[in-house]
């Protein structure tokens, strides 16, 4: 099993939590993972990248044209990231559709449920119902389960399942 | 019967914090600085799981945090010192003379480089330095070899007596990896501080003796077969051609050779230890192979000790000088060395920079700026580390250098146009709390002394903004949270010597700006002198902050005009402009309702009101 996968987004949307609920699940699934982050004065609303190799690699960096699913949080990122996917790579865009892929209105969605930030779960929870991650739902649950604040696992999960069945 | 092993999801840096704990490290101290700031917080983490009694602290500076740190060692105790690469510029001095008279205790030495640089002033190889101070250097390629790193060297430190440097990079400090734990160590070790003023002191007498030596245990270190470098053998196909490299680049390029049905086909070498390089290693490449590529980040280290006639890497050529190695680039540079046929290019390639980062809604330094930026249209505003270089935005940033420069070059800029004579611009210099305890102080009481008038707005949030808030000497903090004495900030600036102090929040813009008209008044008065402005009003990242402060309704009114001032020169992110109505909006997920945007307005038409009131 190997599989690369890109995050992208502006600071402050998440971009950090769901790569760590990606890798997460795939240490829980007993495989080998690798991320890549972006920490610093990016993270102040500037577009942001975290790359997640799963299986036998030996650096989370992925070369232009390998990744295999691409999670975009904001659709200005694709002009920056789109490189990094394969031709035929899983592309999961939070906004509007437009060339070559389709997109979700997570955004929207997620202010509908009270809760800006929830665009990133309810974008994994869409990309995870067309079977684009290595991994099923219940073990992005668990994952969700044991790196929310307690206070906040419930409306987590609520917005994965929104992303689910949209 | 056999405990299950203990895997976690670890980044480099905690996966580093964590070998320090299981190396038995009595002391660890750092300043924080991307990429390295996790290091310490992680350690606060992991002994809250497993308490022992190491000392931990955020020092005021890196050369404070060296010093510290060494002369733990020199108590017979293991410490370390986490930094970022411009970090070990200011530990420079205690750094250079710590490899001539050595360690007793091991001490390690964590300092982290930007190859790229990422969120860095310069992109310097931390492994040349190390080459300059004649210390051995250590660079991990992945976080569960970090941590193992970090026991090596402290084995390391203690067999020579000698500081070792442990260089991880951007792309291994914020990479996570599944990384198998060990158990915490305490080595139970009682101080013992054994004088000897020879070498302690180490007069200039001394010297030559303790250089000698210290070549000596170079020597040695160059011979030390575990840190051979590591070859992953090929079939031949390649013939006399190898490859050799260090830290990230050796993952990348493992990754690529396997991606390309290359792995086994020619000869890998790994690179742990690139300072001093294996002195037999150096031999057998210049015997075995015609052809080396050598692939290192960020200079050319390993290279230039090689000196082999065949060698192809940054300094021949092949490899661009400057920037990080990224798959890409090396990808390209192993289809040069090894004549592959050329790629074919991607889909699709990027067109544009994405989004460029920008103060926070609600940031107290967006408002110091703006009425900065209002009272002196005109004005030369040196600025400094942190997140408020984003005041470059606004406008209301011309110069950052290096930590706590901006006072000093403010200085210099007064003086350089007080002596042509005629009117000098306002100068307004800008300095964050942590910026101003780390390097400012000093040059506050140089600015005094030489009379330079020059505004200085320390732009107090009560916190390490940047590198994710750590505390600073005037919250009376210490890294585990526990409480310490205060150093107030106001009553180091009069002892530095400055008549001009005021406070004030810069939220209220109508008294801030009428303080920063009074600091000018004074700076051009008879008697002159530094003014000091204390700009007050904590991070909105802490979330209580925001919560504790007054929150208004914002709303954009009819009467908008659609001319992006809020936009483009606020730079509000809570501000977006509507292509349907040709007029500002507000994105309320965003906006904190601080209010400060209300006087931006040329046609007021930023509505503010208290939540609640109709």
């Amino acid at each position: 099993m190997k599989q690369q996968i890109i995050v992208s987004g502006l600071g402050g949307q998440g971009v950090l939590f769901l790569t760590r609920i990606i890798a997460e699940a795939a240490v829980s699934s007993g495989l080998e993972v690798l991320t890549s982050e972006t920490h610093g004065m990016a993270q102040r609303g500037g577009s942001v990248i975290s790359t997640i190799k799963v299986g036998a690699f030996r650096s989370p960096l992925i070369l232009r044209g390998s990744a295999d699913v691409g999670l975009f949080l904001h659709p200005l990122n694709l002009e920056v990231h789109r490189d990094l996917m394969k031709p035929d790579g899983r592309l999961y865009v939070n906004g509007e559709p437009g060339e070559g892929f389709a997109a979700i209105a997570a955004s929207a969605m997620a202010r509908e449920m009270g809760a800006p930030v929830l665009a990133n779960l309810i974008l994994l929870g869409h990309a995870l119902r067309r079977g684009g991650l290595f991994c099923g739902r219940p073990t992005i649950e668990t994952a969700i389960r044991s790196l929310s604040n307690p206070k906040f696992v419930a409306s987590n999960l609520a917005g994965l399942q929104q992303g689910f069945d949209a | 019967m056999s405990e299950k092993p203990d895997i976690r999801l670890l980044m480099g840096n905690e996966a580093i914090g964590r070998g320090l704990i299981e190396a038995g490290c009595d002391l660890a101290s750092a300043y924080p600085g991307t990429p390295s700031t996790e290091v310490l917080s992680s350690v606060v983490r992991f002994l809250q799981e497993s308490p022992t009694r190491m000392h931990v602290e955020w020092s005021v500076n890196e050369k404070i945090a060296y010093e510290v740190a060494l002369a733990a060692s020199y108590a017979g105790k293991r410490s370390a010192v986490v930094m970022k690469q411009v970090g070990l510029n200011v530990a420079a001095d205690p750094f250079m003379r710590s490899a001539y008279l050595g360690v007793k205790g091991g001490m390690v030495v964590i300092v982290a480089d930007d190859p790229g640089p990422h969120s860095s002033q310069n992109e310097q190889d931390t492994r040349l330095f190390a080459h300059l101070a004649k210390v051995p250097v250590l660079d991990p390629a992945g976080p569960a070899e970090a941590r193992g790193m970090v026991i090596e060297a402290f084995e390391l430190s203690e067999k020579y007596e000698l500081p070792v440097i442990l260089r991880p990079t951007t792309r291994i400090c914020h990479s996570r990896q599944n990384v198998s734990l060990g158990s915490a160590l305490d080595l139970k070790r009682q101080s013992r501080f054994e004088k000897n003023p020879a070498r302690w002191v180490a007069t200039p007498a001394f010297l030559p003796a303790l250089h000698a030596g210290l070549n000596d245990k170079l020597a040695l270190i160059s011979g030390e077969e575990k840190f051979r470098p590591l070859r992953l053998e090929g079939n031949g196909s390649f013939g006399r051609r190898c490859i050799v490299a260090s830290g990230i680049c050796h993952a990348n390029t493992h990754d690529l050779l396997d991606e390309m049905g290359l792995l086994g086909k020619i000869d890998l070498f790994q690179v742990r230890l690139p300072y001093p390089l294996h002195s037999r290693f150096i031999d057998q490449l210049r015997g075995d192979y015609d052809q080396v590529l050598i692939l290192e980040e960020t200079y050319s280290v390993i290279e230039l000790q090689l000196a082999h006639a065949g060698a192809a890497g940054r300094a021949s050529g092949l490899i661009p000088g400057h920037g990080e190695l990224t798959p890409d680039v090396i990808r390209e540079a192993l289809g040069g060395f090894l004549d592959l046929p050329r790629t074919v290019e991607p889909q699709f390639s990027p067109s544009g920079r994405g989004k460029r980062p920008s103060l926070c809604a609600g940031c107290p330094h967006r408002a110091a700026f703006y009425s900065i930026k209002k009272c002196f249209p005109r004005g030369i505003f040196p600025s400094d580390i942190g997140c408020y270089t984003l005041g470059l935005n606004l406008g209301a940033v011309d110069t950052v250098h290096c930590m706590g420069a901006c006072i000093s070059q403010g200085a210099g800029f007064y003086h350089a146009y007080a002596q042509d004579g005629g009117e000098v611009p306002t100068i307004v210099v800008t300095i964050g709390d942590s910026t101003f305890f780390h390097a400012g102080i000093p040059a506050l009481v140089n600015a005094v002394v030489q009379q330079a008038n020059i505004i200085v707005v320390i732009l107090d949030n009560a916190t390490t903004a940047m590198t994710g808030h750590q505390p600073v000497p005037h919250m009376g903090l210490k890294a585990d949270g526990s409480a310490t004495k205060k150093v107030p900030i106001p009553d180091l600036v009069r002892a530095c010597g400055v008549d001009f102090l005021r406070e004030c929040d810069p939220y209220d813009t109508r008294r801030f700006e009428t303080l920063l008209r009074e600091a000018d008044a004074h700076c051009r008065s008879e008697a002159g002198g530094v003014a000091v402005i204390i700009s007050k009003h904590p991070c909105l990242m802490d979330k209580q902050a925001k919560i504790d402060q007054e929150r208004f309704q914002i709303e954009i009114l009819e009467s908008c005009i659609g001319c992006r001032k809020c936009i483009d020169q606020f730079e509000c992110p809570a501000f977006a402009f509507d292509e349907a109505t040709r007029k500002a909006s507000i994105v309320a997920d965003l906006c904190t309702g601080c209010g400060v945007c209300e006087p931006v307005c040329p046609v007021k038409a930023i509505g503010k009101r208290k939540e609640g009131d109709k």
